[in-house]
């Protein structure tokens, strides 16, 4: 069954660029304009109207139990399709057919008044959510048991940390139970612990049939918790499906940095008179559907470079550093006695080694595996995405390196045996 | 499976079916704005006792003391500042308090939705509360000078109904305004100013029976009938106050709040743009 339904919807918003000294922003200003306008024909008092679509001819369907995730990068017009489904602007054209209880977190502890306690703003914001007083009671243990604020019930809100005050918001609307739930960015708050709990809330919401919208940066997060994905872009729907396809199709747009650096014209070319950069190639061997680098993918760097000495003993160094400049290996080739002209060395980086995140490659030549000739620094900038399957666990998986060792477990004696 | 349409300019065919629905909210708003009102006082609740009678001791002493103003037809000047003043109390705070109710919710219209009108309606808790408080002060004051009310008391939910009508239809049009322009959160308290003086709030109509244009002030001013109105209600045979002088307020009000009704309607989906 369809229970969301866009046809065409577009919101536009108008920015006023004003000239000269015709501000309209306070009443008296658009009278005295509007006077001034009346006898000086305007000559000097132009506002320009410029219209800003921030929604342009969207339309989709989803369906009863989705779980989509809308991406896109910032300015793509998320929130304000968020906005529009939670009825809190009005689309400028369009329709939409909404089935179901709609309920919208668009920020956690909405309407929260600092000077009521804990427990009177349980039920001002369960109100505020759309809740009923009855399922307030009825899930207010469970509530003040999620956020973990038994002791502090009966302290105004302002005395909260700040934590605290976000868990009370989340805690209460992660039970509210309406048949459509509008959630955005509520993963960018709270403690790694607290997060791995709103995501495995929101996954037990999911498996019960409820439908989700949800926006966020934690592309992780869309990926483990969303069946299906929206890929928005300057306000338009690029692409609707399902959830890997749409990712691997934005992350791919989004790794704008070039895979590859190459030089034709050798006065161009970084180096001195004895070596110059011809190209720094980083080839990936993408998995079946791939085309993006993440951390399944291997991938071979490869480095040629214009050797203008004769009889000269050389080998690379290459460092891979991380974007704070420290440098997680530093490889060498052997060294060889080379001659004049082009000169190319390859090696190749395994699978499941390289942690997600952006990475730099530097790297020197070396003359008699002592002397430094040039030193390429940051010859390539280059980012690799993350990939998981088999966890609830959503944040940033720490480390640089992230090998796939094998590390079984088992039971080694039952209790009742002993 | 309730079905809802989203579309530009759509008037919202459930809209006061969601009124009902969102009753409890509107009561929670209503109980958050008494509960704060005196959060972190000594003397709590006690405020809306001591504030009323502070103000009717001092304007008794700044009318009657000091600029001498007596009224004609006997009744004792303190109930005609009391009465006068708890009504215009409620007029004035309400007025104040629904002109800034969008403006004062704004994180909420920015975030969530629910019928915009909710904010204004609940609003009027506070003034209301008061306004019962200050009707219970009124008793011994009452008792005092020796006033025995008749049935006319009966009317008072009458006169309170239109006062009530007229701070939340002007009120109304001045909180959609405000979204928008905030120079009206500077002429509301104005307004409230200036309203206390020219209504007859420290004064009875006795005062300016002898002015020539006296036969049309109740249309000049249509809120010194609901006032006048509340003093008959209380005091036996007031004689300020006719049914016929009433005709204009109620036509005023009926004004206002159609007014005020299509303005809100009209502007509320965009509140969101502007806030």
């Amino acid at each position: 069954m369809t229970v969301i339904e866009a046809q065409n919807v577009s919101k536009r918003y108008i920015i006023d660029h004003k000239k000269g000294n015709a501000k309209s922003d306070t009443f008296r200003e658009v009278i005295t304009n509007t006077f001034r306008n009346m006898f000086t024909k305007g000559e000097e008092d132009e506002v320009e109207h410029e219209d800003f679509w921030a929604l342009k001819d969207v339309s989709f369907k989803i369906e009863q139990g989705d779980r989509v995730g809308v991406v896109g990068s910032n300015g793509a017009g998320k929130s304000t399709l968020l906005k529009v489904l939670s009825r809190i602007t009005e689309p400028t054209q369009g329709k939409i057919t909404i089935k179901g209880r709609v309920a919208s977190l668009l920020e956690v502890g909405t309407g929260f008044h600092p000077e009521l306690s804990g427990r009177e703003n349980i039920f001002l914001n369960g109100a505020i959510l759309g809740m009923k007083r009855d399922e307030i009671k009825k899930h207010f243990d469970a509530i003040v048991d999620f956020a973990g604020v038994e002791k502090f019930l009966d302290t105004p809100v302002k005395r909260y940390s700040s934590g605290m005050y976000v868990r009370l918001g989340f805690a209460i609307s992660a039970h509210l139970e309406p048949e459509i739930m509008i959630v955005d960015e509520v993963l960018a708050v709270g403690d790694a612990d607290f997060q791995r709990k709103c995501l495995g809330k929101m996954k037990d919401a999911s498996t019960s049939g409820r439908t989700i919208l949800f926006v966020s940066h934690n592309l992780t997060a869309v990926q483990g918790l969303c069946n299906k994905a929206m890929y928005m872009q300057k306000g338009q729907l690029i692409q609707m499906g399902e959830t890997n396809l749409i990712m691997s199709n934005y992350l791919s747009q989004i790794q704008k940095t070039d895979l590859q650096v190459t030089y034709s014209n050798q006065n161009e070319a970084p180096g001195n008179d004895r070596v110059r950069l011809k190209s720094v190639k980083l080839v990936p061997n993408y998995l079946d559907n791939q085309n993006h680098l993440d951390v399944r993918t291997s991938f071979k760097i490869q480095i040629e470079f214009w050797n203008f000495m004769d009889q000269a003993n050389l080998n690379i160094s290459l460092h891979v550093n991380s974007l704070t400049g420290e440098c997680i290996f530093n490889i060498g080739t052997p060294s060889i006695k080379f001659e004049k002209g082009i000169i190319s060395a390859e090696c190749e980086i395994p699978s499941d080694f390289l942690n997600d995140g952006s990475y730099s490659l530097s790297f020197m030549i070396v003359k008699d595996t002592a002397s430094v000739i040039y030193n390429f620094e940051e010859a390539l900038i280059f980012e690799i995405e993350d990939y998981r399957e088999g966890t609830v666990w959503y944040g940033k998986w720490p480390g640089y390196v992230r090998p796939k060792i094998e590390f079984p477990i088992m039971q080694l004696e039952y209790e009742n045996a002993i | 499976m309730q079905e809802t349409v989203i579309e530009a300019g759509r008037s919202e065919k459930h809209y006061w079916a969601d009124i009902i629905r969102f009753r409890e909210l509107l009561w929670i708003l209503a109980v958050r704005d008494i509960t704060v009102r005196y959060k972190q006082t000594m003397i709590g609740v006690a405020w809306a006792v001591v504030r009323p009678i502070m103000t009717v001791l001092v304007f008794v002493f700044a009318f009657h003391k000091v600029a001498k103003i007596e009224d004609t037809s006997g009744v004792d000047f303190k109930i005609i500042v009391f009465t006068g003043v708890i009504f215009w109390n409620f007029f004035a705070t309400a007025f104040q308090q629904v002109s800034n109710s969008i403006t004062g919710n704004a994180n909420l219209v920015s975030k969530v939705y629910f019928p915009r009108l909710l904010m204004p309606l609940s609003s009027v808790a506070v003034p209301l509360l008061d306004f019962f408080v200050g009707f219970i002060v009124l008793v011994p004051f009452l008792i005092y000078s020796g006033i025995s009310v008749d049935y006319h008391l009966f009317f008072v939910p009458v006169f309170l109904f239109f006062a009530f009508m007229a701070a939340l239809s002007l009120g109304i049009i001045f909180a959609s305004l405000n979204v928008q322009y905030r120079d009206f959160q500077q002429i509301v308290p104005l307004i409230v100013q200036y309203g206390f003086f020219i209504c007859p709030v420290a004064y009875s109509t006795s005062s300016i029976k002898e002015l020539s244009w006296y036969p049309f002030y109740t249309w000049l001013n249509p809120l010194a009938g609901i006032i006048e109105g509340f003093r008959w209600c209380l005091i036996p045979n007031y004689p300020y106050f006719t049914w016929d002088s009433f005709l204009p307020t109620i036509i005023f009000v009926c004004l206002t709040t159609i007014i005020a009704i299509i303005f809100f309607r009209k502007r509320e989906n965009s509140f969101v743009d502007y806030i």
